[in-house]
């Protein structure tokens, strides 16, 4: 029975990452992803991972990817030029070598453990008692770190997303995001002499937006690009 | 207190003076440097006579007294220690240097008056006599070559003086790079016979040589060769003397104390003081002969034709020490270091009388312009012809017995040495030709303009400052000449300086009359004990006799002289333009320094410019700088573009990475 | 099922989940397949803890839930960043930082 429940959890959650891999569509994607997710709660539970799996499927799954919907909805997804030919057969080779790799080193060794069930089952095994336990008692300071870290992240992505006030006049701005250099300073292709970078071809332009059309740089308040 | 400590002494005192000249430059008012210089040296000259004393209290074996005050390096087997030989010569060497300078240090505190480089001028002077002693007192060759190089270095800016002439200072490095020469053979000298003997120091040396070396052996030929440069180099001898007349740029009293009395003397001493390993060595010591017999030929020639003042007293110097070095290596040692003290008094009374003539005159130097100062300098004159006389051997002045002395001697010992004993004489004939030309032309006959204006009591003024020997104009200030110019009979330290040095060139020479005192051959006997030729002294007839003789030839000297310029006053233009060639031979100076620019300095200078493109800016600017620059900057571009920009790509090499390292791994296990 | 059958899933998301980095030129999706990457050794984690009967690697598991949750943030507000400057959303055209 745990076998069955077993392959279909783990088709799911391998082809959910492959879908995340292979659609077009961003937006597509992440539902994706989600599937994936809850695929591997469901192989979590059948390794008798309870919390985690329930911290799987609220935290990962209910919060992060409504996260991620939030941004592909605000961001859109548009649509992808395919790759460049040269990574596009190197890509899945290199993967296909990777997990090649990875299978032999993980079957392939001595490890004994792996071709039995696990340990005895002990009763409360994976509760949140056990592992709240170990969380305020032995991994304390993994614990605090943690949510320092939240807090860091919170922090800067706050910092990095945040709109700048009011409207500034055009050269405020470019000087803030293309302050102008000084004449002994440069990137590393000025300093190595290589020519001056240029517009690549296939560069989107940026979508010219309805009010100023010759003014890409600023940010008439209230609109959305 | 010991002779030695007196020793120390006579060095300590001018060192003290140039270091508290030097650092009170421009503190000291006045006239004070050179009181405070005078003062030094005569306080030496003081501390050398107790030397003296103390010296001649201990018994006649017993003279040779070294004292050392440091060692400096006794692990490496050589023997380097801060040691002074106290014995008869360097203590006569000592007397006479000291003795002399204080007098041109009493003669300078007058003549220098005015001249913004006062306190410099007295600090070098210090210092120049500082090394001449060191030279003298040492008692290794490693404090021998020290004061070598110092005295070099002294001469060097005594003679560049008056820095902002192009024509001295181009003298005063032409000096210094002969000097260098010199102290380079000597140095390597130095090697050759440390190798074998295994000492630095003097008396064990002298001590070591019979042992170590046989008769004529290869190295110790070489080494005193060597020291010859060294000695050549320093005391202005063929092929190294173009810079002494060069050299007469320097103010006078420099002329009259490093390139008359002194510091071309030190050569002599070097060989004097060096006689066991010349005398092991005859070749080396008959190298130095014929060198001293031709340079005293030659620059007796020189002089006859040269007009510039100080330049022809510079070449009786040359000419001078030619008897003194062909003496020296010969074997009459007391004669030469005889005529060494001789000619300390009358060449820097010469020269101080010059300088007093070159005052009077405001400053030019040519015998073309100067005529009949005997009424307007008569003190000047007197002392001119005093050292005139006794320069060119007359009796019974001190240089009549001193070179007479040496002659003897060379035509006692016979073979060839008896023919340098003739050259001798001829040049004796030379010496008193051009010396008593030059007095006859400055001071006889009509008065020039400047003596006319002195005679009424005024002293001459240049309308501009001009540098003498190339007519362009200057100015006072420091780097040049002063506005003053000084005469002696005007100036009470200059008359004492010069009357003292006429005295002691007219009494001088009694000193050694032969058959009657040998007080100089007795005094330095210690030093010379153990040579062969100087214990084969001629007889006192013998010495008679060469006296007689070299009187005889003095006195024809001048009488041709007189005939020439006093009495009938266009035979030397007649003679000039009979023998023109020669003529141009002698005032170009026998051509020795085209020579040497032709031979020497043009292919320096062509090498220097190759080395300069093609080794400096090709090979190491282009290939070796640039080429390294090249190829880094061509390695790094190639790694450069690594660094695409990509993502993906720096993604897809952590991977590749990752990869191998786990295949390794796997692998491996 | 024996725990290297999780291991062998494990890894093949894990390798789809790189070849996704490589493959993908949009930033946002190329973060999913790092979330893909990261839940792949959550997996492996706590398959290991259920061998060894202890909760340490379902403790790190939810460690790097965290850092997972985290890591998304702050990209997600680079992607939110970069729109708002109206810089094109494609890894292969941001490549100041090259030479």
């Amino acid at each position: 029975m745990s076998a069955v429940l077993f392959f279909i959890a783990a088709i799911g959650a391998i082809a959910g990452a492959i879908g995340v891999v292979m659609l077009r569509n961003s937006f597509y994607s992440v539902l994706s992803l989600v599937c994936h997710l809850v695929s591997l709660a469901a192989l979590f539970l059948l390794l008798r991972a309870e919390f985690v799996a329930a911290a799987q499927v609220i935290v990962y799954a209910g919060a992060v990817m409504v996260l991620y919907v939030f941004v592909v909805a605000y961001v859109g997804g548009g649509e992808e030029i395919p790759t460049r030919s040269g990574l596009r057969l190197l890509g899945p080779l290199l993967a296909l070598a990777l997990a090649v790799e990875l299978c032999v080193a993980l079957l392939g060794t001595a490890l004994k453990g792996i071709s039995g069930k696990g340990a005895p089952y002990l009763p409360g095994f994976g509760t949140p008692e056990h592992i709240g336990k170990l969380f305020l008692t032995k991994y304390l300071f993994p614990f605090e770190v943690a949510s320092l870290l939240l807090l860091v992240a919170a922090i800067g992505a706050i910092v990095l997303a945040r709109r700048r006030r009011g409207l500034e006049p055009d050269e405020e701005l470019e000087a803030r995001y293309h302050p102008p250099l000084p004449s002994w300073v440069g990137s590393m292709a000025e300093a190595g002499g290589l020519t001056h970078f240029e517009e690549t071809p296939g560069r989107q332009e940026p979508p010219p937006s309805p009010e100023s059309p010759a003014r890409p740089e600023t940010e008439p308040i209230g609109s959305q690009s | 207190m010991t002779a030695t400590t007196f020793g120390w002494l006579v060095l300590l005192c001018p060192l003290l003076g140039t270091v508290v000249i030097g650092l009170g430059y421009s503190r000291l008012p006045g006239r004070t440097p050179g009181w405070i210089a005078t003062a030094a040296i005569g306080l030496s000259f003081a501390c050398a006579i107790v030397m003296l004393i103390a010296l001649l209290h201990r018994g006649e074996n017993h003279r040779e007294l070294t004292s050392s005050l440091w060692n400096y390096a006794s692990s490496v087997g050589v023997d380097a220690k801060l040691q002074i030989l106290v014995d008869p010569l360097s203590v006569f060497m000592v007397l006479v240097v000291s003795g002399v300078s204080t007098l041109i240090h009493l003669y300078s505190i007058s003549y220098m008056t005015s001249d913004r480089g006062y306190s410099r001028y007295f600090a070098y002077l210090n210092f120049f006599v500082f090394s001449m002693l060191l030279l003298l007192l040492a008692g290794n060759f490693l404090l021998l070559i020290v004061g070598w190089a110092f005295v070099g270095a002294a001469s060097y800016l005594l003679i560049s003086f008056w820095y902002r002439r192009t024509t001295a200072t181009r003298a005063g490095i032409k000096a210094f790079v002969i000097n260098v020469v010199g102290d380079v053979g000597l140095v390597l000298g130095t090697f050759f016979i440390f190798t074998h003997t295994g000492t630095l120091d003097f008396l064990h040396t002298f001590a070591a040589a019979p042992h170590v070396f046989h008769r004529d052996s290869t190295d110790l030929v070489v080494g005193c060769l060597l020291l010859l440069v060294g000695a050549f180099a320093k005391s202005a001898q063929v092929p190294l003397h173009t810079w002494l007349p060069d050299a007469m740029e320097g103010p006078t009293p420099v002329s009259a104390l490093i390139h008359a009395a002194t510091m071309v003397t030190a050569g002599v001493y070097l060989i004097a003081r060096m006689h066991p390993l010349f005398e092991l060595a005859p070749t080396a010591a008959d190298v130095g002969a014929v060198g001293g017999c031709l340079t005293l030929l030659m620059a007796g020639t020189i002089g006859l034709a040269v007009t510039d003042i100080k330049r022809v007293i510079a070449y009786s110097t040359m000419s001078q020490i030619g008897y003194m070095i062909m003496g020296v290596s010969a074997g009459a040692y007391s004669g030469a270091l005889f005529l060494l003290m001789a000619h300390a008094f009358f060449k820097a009374l010469l020269f101080m009388a010059a300088g007093s003539l070159i005052g009077a005159m405001a400053g030019n130097q040519s015998l073309d312009r100067m005529s009949g100062f005997r009424r307007a300098l008569p003190f000047t004159f007197g002392c001119f012809v005093i050292g005139g006389m006794a320069l060119s051997g007359l009796p019974p002045f001190s240089g009549w017995f001193s070179k007479d002395d040496i002659l003897a001697y060379l035509n006692h010992r016979g073979g060839g040495f008896e023919i340098m004993g003739i050259a001798g004489y001829i040049g004796a004939i030379l010496t008193a030709i051009y010396t008593f030309r030059m007095i006859f032309r400055a001071f006889l006959g009509d008065p020039c303009p400047e003596a006319k204006e002195l005679a009424e009591g005024h002293l001459a003024h240049a309308e501009a400052p001009t540098n003498p020997q190339t007519g362009e104009v200057e100015d006072t200030d420091v780097g040049f000449p002063g506005p003053e110019h000084h005469i002696a009979e005007r100036e009470w330290p200059m008359k004492i300086a010069m009357g003292t040095l006429a005295l002691l060139a007219t009494v001088g020479g009694f000193l050694q009359i032969p058959g009657v005192d040998d007080a100089i051959r007795n005094f330095l006997a210690p030093t010379f004990a153990g040579s062969r030729l100087a214990a084969a002294a001629p007889t006192t007839g013998a010495d008679w006799i060469g006296l007689v003789i070299g009187g005889a030839i003095a006195v024809v000297g001048v009488a041709v002289a007189y005939r020439i310029w006093v009495l009938a006053p266009g035979t030397a233009t007649v003679i000039r333009e009979r023998f023109a060639p020669l003529y141009q031979l002698f005032v170009n100076k026998w051509y020795f320094d085209e020579l040497i620019d032709f031979t020497i300095v043009r292919p320096a200078l062509w090498f220097g410019q190759v080395a300069e493109t093609v080794l400096d800016r090709t090979l190491v600017g282009d290939v070796i700088t640039g080429g390294t620059v090249g190829v880094v900057g061509a390695v790094s571009a190639a790694v450069r573009r690594a660094q695409t920009g990509f993502l993906r790509y720096y993604v897809a090499l952590m991977l590749l990475g990752i990869s191998g390292v786990v295949i390794y791994f796997l692998i491996s296990s | 099922m024996a725990i290297g059958w999780y291991l062998v899933v494990s890894a093949l998301i894990f390798s789809i989940g790189a070849a996704g980095v490589l493959v993908r030129r949009s930033p946002l999706v190329i973060l999913l397949c790092l979330e893909l990457m990261l839940n792949a050794a959550n997996l492996a984690l706590v398959a290991f803890s259920r061998m060894w009967g202890g909760e340490d690697g379902q403790v790190f598991a939810l460690i790097v839930m965290v850092i997972a949750a985290c890591e998304v943030t702050v990209g997600l507000g680079l992607i939110v960043a970069m729109h708002r400057r109206q810089l094109p959303i494609d890894v292969d055209d941001l490549r100041e930082l090259q030479g």
